[in-house]
C-alpha cells in the first residue's frame, strides 16, 4: 500500500451549498502533500472530513488501506488554521490532556513531552499558563501537541502563521525531520514559497472541485511553455533581432548599446533548444541561457484563471 | 479507550480551580449567614425597643388595663392639665401621651381619646393600644347584655374542621402547605441549579470557541462526547459547590446563633406576640398545643422522603440534562456572551412559569387541572411535579399514570432535545463571525 490516504469522489453539501464535489485524491506515504486553493475552495471541509469532524455525504475515505474509522484518530495529527489552547490551563497539564485525548497513556505522554520540550528549548514552561505566553510561544506548544502522539499522517493548515521567521524555520526543519522519519504530511497553505520548498505533491482545489493534482515536478514540466531567457554580448543587435523574429516568437528584448548586452525572452516551438543555442553561439558570446520554469504561484494563478475563463 | 472520564475530569478541575468559583463557593455561605444573622439581630433589637407611654386618664373606665409589658411600659399622670401632660411627656423624652377624657359612657370616652406622639406612631404601638380599647369596649357591651367575661370565654371557640381522604388517611390542617413548601423547595433547587450551572456550561462552550481550541479537541473526540463531558463535569462541580454551601452555611448558622445567642424562634415569633393583660379568650393566633405539634411531627415523618428524594433525583437529572444541553447549544451558536440574550430568555421562561404556577396554583390545589398540565409538560414538570409529589403517590396523591406519563414525556424530550442540541452544537462550534438567527439554527439541523 503506497498511499496513506485516498479519497474517492468525496462530496459534501451544506444546505444548498456544495462544499466538495467528487474530490478524489491519493496521498502517497512518506511525502509532503500540498493542498492548495483559494479561500472558500473547500480545503478546510476536506481536512475536517479526514479528521472525522464532519462526514461526507457521498464518497469514501481510505486511511492506510482501511475505510476511515474513529480509531484512526489516534494516527492523525491535526493543526487547524483556527487554533488555540485553554488560556487558563497550565502548559504541561494541557499538553498531557490533549495527548491523552489522542489515546496516549499519561506516562508515555509525559516522556514524549519532556523530549519535545527539551528539543524546542521550552522546558521551563511546564507550569506556566497559556495566557502568560506570547503568541509564538503558544504556537510552539500547539505544534508539539499536534505531533506528540507520533501520527502516521500529519495535517498542517497554515502552520507558519503566527511564527516569526526564526521560529518558522525551526518548525519547517521539524516538519522535514518528521517526514524523514516516515510521517506523511498534508500541508494546506496560501504561501506558495513554502509549497515550492516543501511539497513533493500538490493538489489544487477550486470551487469545491479538484482541478489539478500530481507530483509538483511533473506539473511544472507540464506547465512550462518553452520560454527561454537569453543573455548575449553582441554589437549588431538590430540585424540579429530581425533574423530571430523571423524564426521565433520574441516576447521581450532589451539592448544596452554601451555594454553591447542583449537580453531576450523567446518562446520556442518545442523544448528542443539545441538549434537556437548553436545558432546564437555564432552570433556572439552567450552569458545567460535559462528555461523559465513556472513557479507554483504561476501555476496556481494560471489554473484558476483558466478555469474561470472556461466557465 | 473511553475519553469521557478525561473530559469530565478536566471540566471539573477547570471549574473547581477557577478563582471566582472558589471565591463564590466560600463567600456565599458567609454572606448568606451574615444576612440571616443580621436580620435576626435587627429583629431582636427592634423587639427590645422600649416604648414608654404616659397616660392621662380622666375617665373611670380605663383603670388597671394598661399593664407594663417587655416592650411597653406606662406612666400614669394624675391631676394635671392636658397641656402640662403634653409638655412633661415631651420634656421627659417619652414615646407618647395617651389622653383619655372624662365622659359619661365608654363609647364617648373612647371616641374622644387621643394619642399624642412626637412623630407618627409605630403601628405596633397603635395595635397594642387599639387592642386594649377594643377589648374594653367588648367587655362593656357584654356586660350590658348580661354576659360575664368568664361566660363569654367559655362559649368562644376556635374551630378547625377535620379532614380525611376517602381512603381514611387522616389529614391535619396546614400539612398540605408544609408538603407543598417541601416540594417547592426541591423545585426551586432544580431551577436555581439549572440557571446557575446551565450558564456555566454555556460560558465554558463559548470559552472554547473564542480560544479556538475547539477544533483541536474535536479532532480527537466526538463533539457529543465533549458536550456530555462538559455538562457532567460542570454539574459535578456544581454539586460540590452546593454541598459545600449547605454544610458550611449550616455550621456557620449554628455557630453564629450560639455566639450571638439569638433565639431562632425570634425569627418567627416576633410578629405574633400576643397582647398581654387582655381577656383570657384572646388566645395566641396559632393554637399549637403539644398534641398538634406531635401530629405535625408525625406527618413530617410520614412524608415519603425516600420516594421524594428518589423522584427528585430522577427529575433533577433529566431536567438538568435537558436544559444544560440547550445551554450548550446556545453557547455553540454564538461567539460571545452578549449574543446569548435572545436565546436565553425562551429557556428561562418555562422555568419561571413553572415556579410561579407552582406557588400560585399547585400550593392551593395540588391536583387541579393546571397543576396536572404543568406537571406533565416536560419543560416544567421537573419543578411542578416535585411540588405535587409530597402528597404521595396513588390514592390521595399524584395518580400513577400521571407520574409515569410525566417521566416518559421527560425521557422522550430529553432524547429529542439532546439530539437536537448536539446537532446545533456540532455545527455551531465551528461557525465564527455572525450571530445566527433562529432560521439558521434550524438549517444547521439538516447539515
Amino acid at each position: 500500500m503506497n498511499h496513506i490516504l485516498v479519497t474517492k469522489e468525496v462530496t459534501k453539501h451544506y444546505g444548498k451549498h456544495t462544499a466538495l464535489n467528487k474530490v478524489s485524491l491519493e496521498i502517497p506515504k512518506n511525502s509532503i502533500y500540498g493542498l492548495l486553493g483559494p479561500n472558500g475552495a473547500g480545503k478546510t471541509t476536506l481536512i475536517r472530513i479526514i479528521n472525522q469532524i464532519t462526514f461526507p455525504d457521498d464518497g469514501e475515505v481510505i486511511f492506510d488501506g482501511e475505510s476511515l474509522k474513529q480509531k484512526h484518530i489516534a494516527h492523525i495529527g491535526y493543526l487547524p488554521e483556527e487554533r488555540g489552547l485553554y488560556k487558563s490551563m497550565k502548559v504541561g497539564e494541557q499538553a498531557l490532556y490533549l495527548a491523552q485525548l489522542k489515546g496516549m497513556t499519561k506516562a508515555e505522554a509525559k516522556k514524549r513531552l519532556k523530549f519535545w520540550f527539551e528539543r524546542l528549548e521550552i522546558g521551563d514552561w511546564w507550569n506556566k499558563k497559556i495566557q502568560e505566553l506570547s503568541k509564538g510561544m503558544a504556537q510552539k506548544i500547539q505544534f508539539i501537541v499536534t505531533v506528540l502522539h507520533r501520527p502516521k499522517l500529519l495535517i498542517f493548515d497554515e502552520p507558519f502563521s503566527g511564527f516569526d521567521p526564526i521560529n518558522a524555520n525551526i518548525i519547517k526543519d521539524e516538519i522535514l525531520q518528521l517526514k524523514e522519519q516516515g510521517t506523511s504530511i498534508i500541508f494546506s497553505t496560501h504561501r506558495m514559497e513554502s509549497v515550492e520548498e516543501l511539497c513533493e505533491y500538490i493538489a489544487l482545489i477550486h470551487q469545491s472541485e479538484k482541478i489539478l493534482d500530481g507530483r509538483l515536478s511533473d506539473i511544472k514540466k507540464a506547465y512550462k511553455n518553452n520560454v527561454f531567457k537569453i543573455g548575449l554580448e553582441t554589437r549588431n543587435a538590430d540585424i540579429l533581432l530581425k533574423e530571430l523574429a523571423d524564426k521565433f516568437e520574441i516576447a521581450s528584448s532589451t539592448y544596452d548599446g554601451g555594454e553591447g548586452q542583449l537580453d531576450l525572452t523567446i518562446k520556442l516551438p518545442s523544448s528542443d533548444s539545441k538549434n537556437i543555442l548553436s545558432y546564437l553561439s555564432t552570433k556572439g558570446n552567450i552569458n545567460n541561457f535559462v528555461e523559465t520554469i513556472p513557479s507554483a504561484n504561476d501555476i496556481f494563478i494560471k489554473t484558476i484563471q483558466n478555469k474561470g475563463s472556461r466557465e | 479507550m473511553n475519553k469521557l472520564p478525561l473530559i469530565i475530569k478536566r471540566e471539573y478541575l477547570a471549574k473547581v480551580r477557577n478563582k471566582s468559583f472558589v471565591i463564590m463557593t466560600f463567600l456565599s455561605p458567609i454572606l448568606m449567614v451574615g444576612m440571616i444573622v443580621l436580620i435576626a439581630y435587627l429583629t431582636k433589637i427592634n423587639d427590645n425597643e422600649k416604648h414608654v407611654i404616659c397616660i392621662l386618664n380622666e375617665s373611670d373606665y380605663f383603670s388597671n388595663v394598661f399593664l407594663n409589658t417587655g416592650s411597653t411600659s406606662y406612666v400614669d399622670f394624675k391631676n394635671i392639665s392636658l397641656r402640662q401632660a403634653k409638655d412633661s411627656t415631651a420634656s421627659m423624652g417619652y414615646y407618647g401621651l395617651l389622653y383619655i377624657p372624662s365622659g359619661t359612657n365608654l363609647e364617648m370616652v373612647s371616641a374622644n381619646s387621643y394619642l399624642f406622639t412626637k412623630e407618627v406612631p409605630s403601628t405596633l404601638v397603635l395595635e397594642k393600644l387599639e387592642a386594649i380599647f377594643e377589648e374594653r369596649l367588648r367587655q362593656e357591651r357584654l356586660s350590658e347584655m348580661g354576659v360575664s367575661a368568664a361566660e363569654f370565654a367559655s362559649i368562644d371557640e376556635s374551630f378547625d374542621i377535620n379532614t380525611a381522604t376517602f381512603a381514611g388517611q387522616q389529614n391535619i390542617k396546614g400539612i398540605n402547605e408544609i408538603k407543598a413548601v417541601i416540594g417547592g423547595g426541591f423545585g426551586y433547587l432544580i431551577m436555581m441549579f439549572i440557571i446557575i450551572y446551565g450558564g456555566f456550561v454555556m460560558r465554558s462552550v463559548i470559552e472554547e470557541k473564542t480560544s479556538r481550541i475547539i477544533e483541536v479537541i474535536i479532532s480527537s473526540v466526538k463533539p457529543f462526547q465533549l458536550m456530555l463531558g462538559k455538562i457532567i463535569g460542570t454539574s459535578l462541580a456544581g454539586i460540590t459547590q452546593f454541598a459545600i454551601w449547605i454544610v458550611s452555611a449550616g455550621v456557620l448558622l449554628l455557630i453564629a446563633f450560639s455566639i450571638l445567642n439569638i433565639d431562632l424562634d425570634a425569627l418567627n415569633g416576633s410578629g405574633t406576640a400576643s397582647v398581654p393583660g387582655v381577656g383570657s379568650h384572646m388566645a395566641p393566633p396559632v393554637p399549637m398545643g403539644d398534641q398538634t405539634l406531635q401530629i405535625y411531627a408525625q406527618e413530617l415523618f410520614q412524608i415519603p422522603w425516600l420516594m421524594l428524594i428518589s423522584f427528585f433525583l430522577v427529575y433533577f437529572l433529566l431536567g438538568y440534562l435537558i436544559y444544560s444541553s440547550i445551554y450548550a447549544a446556545i453557547g455553540a451558536a454564538v461567539d460571545n456572551e452578549t449574543d446569548t440574550q435572545q436565546f436565553i430568555f425562551p429557556i428561562i421562561l418555562p422555568l419561571m412559569l413553572a415556579i410561579y404556577v407552582g406557588f400560585f396554583s399547585v400550593f392551593s390545589n395540588p391536583h387541579g387541572p393546571i397543576a396536572v398540565g404543568f406537571s406533565l409538560f416536560p419543560l416544567t414538570s421537573p419543578i411542578v411535579m416535585l411540588m405535587r409529589l409530597p402528597s404521595g403517590i396513588g390514592t390521595g396523591g399524584v395518580p400513577i399514570w400521571e407520574l409515569v406519563t410525566s417521566i416518559l414525556l421527560l425521557i422522550i424530550t430529553f432524547i429529542g432535545i439532546v439530539w437536537l442540541a448536539a446537532k446545533i452544537y456540532r455545527v455551531g462550534i465551528l461557525m465564527y463571525g455572525k450571530r445566527p438567527t433562529y432560521r439558521e439554527l434550524f438549517k444547521w439541523l439538516k447539515y
